[in-house]
């Protein structure tokens, strides 16, 4: 029942590596080109690393699996030059709506602020979205991605790693200065390398189903709890693109998985809950939530991103966020250690930021799942208290937790940021993720702050009439001199004063902030950003 | 030493109520006639509203590390 029809299919190809005498050596090799490792394997091309991406099937579209792609790594994929075709087809959405029985105890808005470019979220079958990124790969000739090219061993060195790749065509071994492992929650990799991945899975199952039907639902997120439809338990409705829905309800701790799935049952819950029959299966999946990690991401030569370092629960939309994220923290760091601009620190940095995101990811993802499946009758009551509450009392609508949605993470104490040396009223700190903003440039054209950052560094500074002479890896943006503040936005929300700058990492995230700019705090800011001690 | 100055915190324990006995007796009568469900239900309830009226965890930490010794 869980197989759907292929979306996408590609070929197999012989690589001439095949027929080397002596494995091929490439700087880095990546397992898996799901949302992750394409998104490092375009990251990586666009700063002219060649990568050689791996994957063990030839062909995407079983199931919508990650349907909800926030901001951030919308912005991500914009950068990446492949987000247009993904908000084009994708669903766009910002509210949420929480039913308790069939009433509403609590409405959100996740994107109430105008001037940014991407929406708060939209929502497309993952299918879609790694099928767009791979049109992306096509473009560039430094990927070399290679379908049904399964990893089958890996030998640790020194200097890299030696990789058994099996084919169509029989097995020949490569050598990878930089192994990443994006294969997933059950990576192989992880379990080549004998790694430990530690944590909580819960008991409570949950049903995914994507049904296809036209509804005139409004595009929002719709949670009950205690529905009447779904016998008492929760139940989540979403738009996805081509009319599809996606529907979760909770099953359970004692639920029959095999006996669940069967299509005629699944038919009759998502009935119930619809009140109608016309509708279609597209795809049913059960899982357990399950919060987990590895208690390192880098080892020696191999580095892990994605769920293969790090599961969370669904319902807060972090697993395929986090882990395009994880690939974006990741490649421009690697870049800079095989261009010899940066040592193993920078690369220890990932493992400190993304290690951080994991805990703050898991921690909702936690605090959610306990709130949707209380595990114990006391916690049922609290639980319930809260809900009751939510219907007259603001304070008991915070608590309400159907999922809390995927922000960025702000890196706080990462060793690549500067502390503050000045008072700041609000603004943007040190570790943070930079919110975008409009920005109209010298010929009147009006643009975005997420379009105008550099490739590598950016300092975004206002103007006082000094010229500055900056490093060549640091683009300005300098607003009242090379672009104008078009709204008025972009002062606000970083609370910049005149003459102060902000130092803005190739990632998007704030390296530094001054509020009078002077060469040598600006230098000292670059260098711990690139992961030199001071 | 007792609990109205534990281990210098913030809670505050000393008698706040101008009249504790009828403090206690509202909420005794509070829980008059209903099943034992009930009275968890309105116990919880009580304990979200009055946390979130004081608004401070550590003031809460301090309020649970004593119920529970």
């Amino acid at each position: 029942m869980s197989v759907r029809k292929t979306i996408f299919q590609y070929g197999y190809r012989r690589s001439a590596d095949q027929d080397a005498a002596v494995a091929k050596r490439h700087p880095v090799v990546i397992v898996g080109a799901g949302p992750v490792g394409l998104t490092l394997a375009i990251d990586l091309a666009q700063r002219n690393i060649p990568v050689v991406l791996l994957d063990d099937a030839d062909r995407i579209g079983e199931g919508s699996r990650a349907i909800c792609f926030a901001k951030k790594t919308l912005e991500v994929f914009d950068r990446l030059g492949c987000a247009a075709p993904m908000v084009e087809k994708g669903v766009r959405w910002s509210v949420g709506r929480v039913f308790r029985h069939e009433r509403e105890i609590y409405r959100f808005d996740l994107l109430p602020e105008g001037g940014h470019k991407m929406p708060a979220f939209v929502n497309l079958q993952q299918y879609y979205v790694e099928g767009f990124m791979v049109e992306r790969v096509r473009e560039l000739p430094l990927i070399d991605l290679r379908w049904r090219n399964r990893v089958a061993g890996i030998e640790r060195q020194a200097d890299g790693s030696i990789v058994t790749i099996e084919t169509p065509e029989g097995p020949y071994r490569i050598e990878a200065e930089w192994l990443v492992a994006c294969d997933g929650a059950r990576s192989p990799t992880r379990t080549m390398l004998g790694l430990d991945f530690e944590g909580a899975v819960f008991d409570d199952q949950f049903l995914i189903a994507d049904v296809k039907m036209t509804a005139d639902f409004p595009v929002e997120r719709w949670f009950w709890f205690e529905p009447h439809f779904h016998s008492g338990q929760s139940a989540l409705l979403h738009k996805q693109p081509d009319d599809v829905w996606r529907i979760d309800l909770q099953l359970g701790r004692d639920a029959d998985a095999e006996a669940e799935k069967r299509p005629e049952v699944v038919k009759s819950r998502v009935a119930r809950m619809l009140g109608h029959e016309a509708f279609s299966l597209e795809w049913v999946s059960i899982y357990r939530f399950q919060c987990r990690r590895l208690e390192r991401f880098i080892h020696d030569r191999v580095i892990f991103a994605g769920d293969s370092a790090h599961q969370v629960s669904p319902f807060g939309a972090r697993g395929a966020n986090s882990g395009v994220q994880d690939a974006e923290n990741l490649g421009w760091k690697l870049a800079a250690v095989l261009e010899g601009r940066a040592g193993a620190a920078l690369l220890a940095s990932y493992d400190h930021e993304r290690s951080a995101a994991a805990d703050d990811n898991i921690l909702n993802s936690t605090r959610a799942t306990d709130f949707l499946a209380p595990q114990s009758a006391a916690e049922q009551i609290l639980r319930n208290a809260v809900l009751d509450l939510a219907r007259e009392t603001g304070f008991a609508k915070k608590m309400v937790n159907s999922g809390r949605l995927s922000v960025p993470t702000a890196y706080r104490d990462s060793p690549l940021s500067t502390p503050d040396c000045e008072e700041w009223p609000g603004g943007v700190k040190p570790g943070a993720p930079v919110p975008d903003a409009p920005l109209q440039d010298l010929s009147g054209r009006r643009l975005f702050l997420s379009e105008a950052l550099g490739p590598d560094f950016t300092l975004l500074h206002r103007a006082n009439g000094e010229a500055k002479d900056l490093p060549e890896n640091v683009r300005p943006i300098a607003i009242g001199d090379n672009h104008l503040d078009a709204e008025g936005l972009l002062v606000q929300r970083y609370a910049l004063p005149e003459g102060g700058g902000v130092l803005i990492r190739p990632d998007g995230h704030v390296a530094a902030r001054f509020k009078t700019l002077d060469r040598a705090r600006l230098n000292g800011a670059l260098r711990r950003a690139m992961g030199e001690s001071r | 030493m007792t609990n109205d100055n534990h281990a210098g915190g913030r809670l505050r324990t000393e008698i706040r109520f101008a009249d504790p006995d009828l403090a206690y007796r509202m909420i005794v009568e509070a829980h008059r006639g209903l099943t034992e469900e009930e009275s968890k239900a309105l116990n919880a309830k009580l304990a979200l509203l009055l946390a979130n009226h004081i608004g401070d965890d550590l003031i809460l930490a301090e309020a649970i590390a004593i119920a529970k010794r």
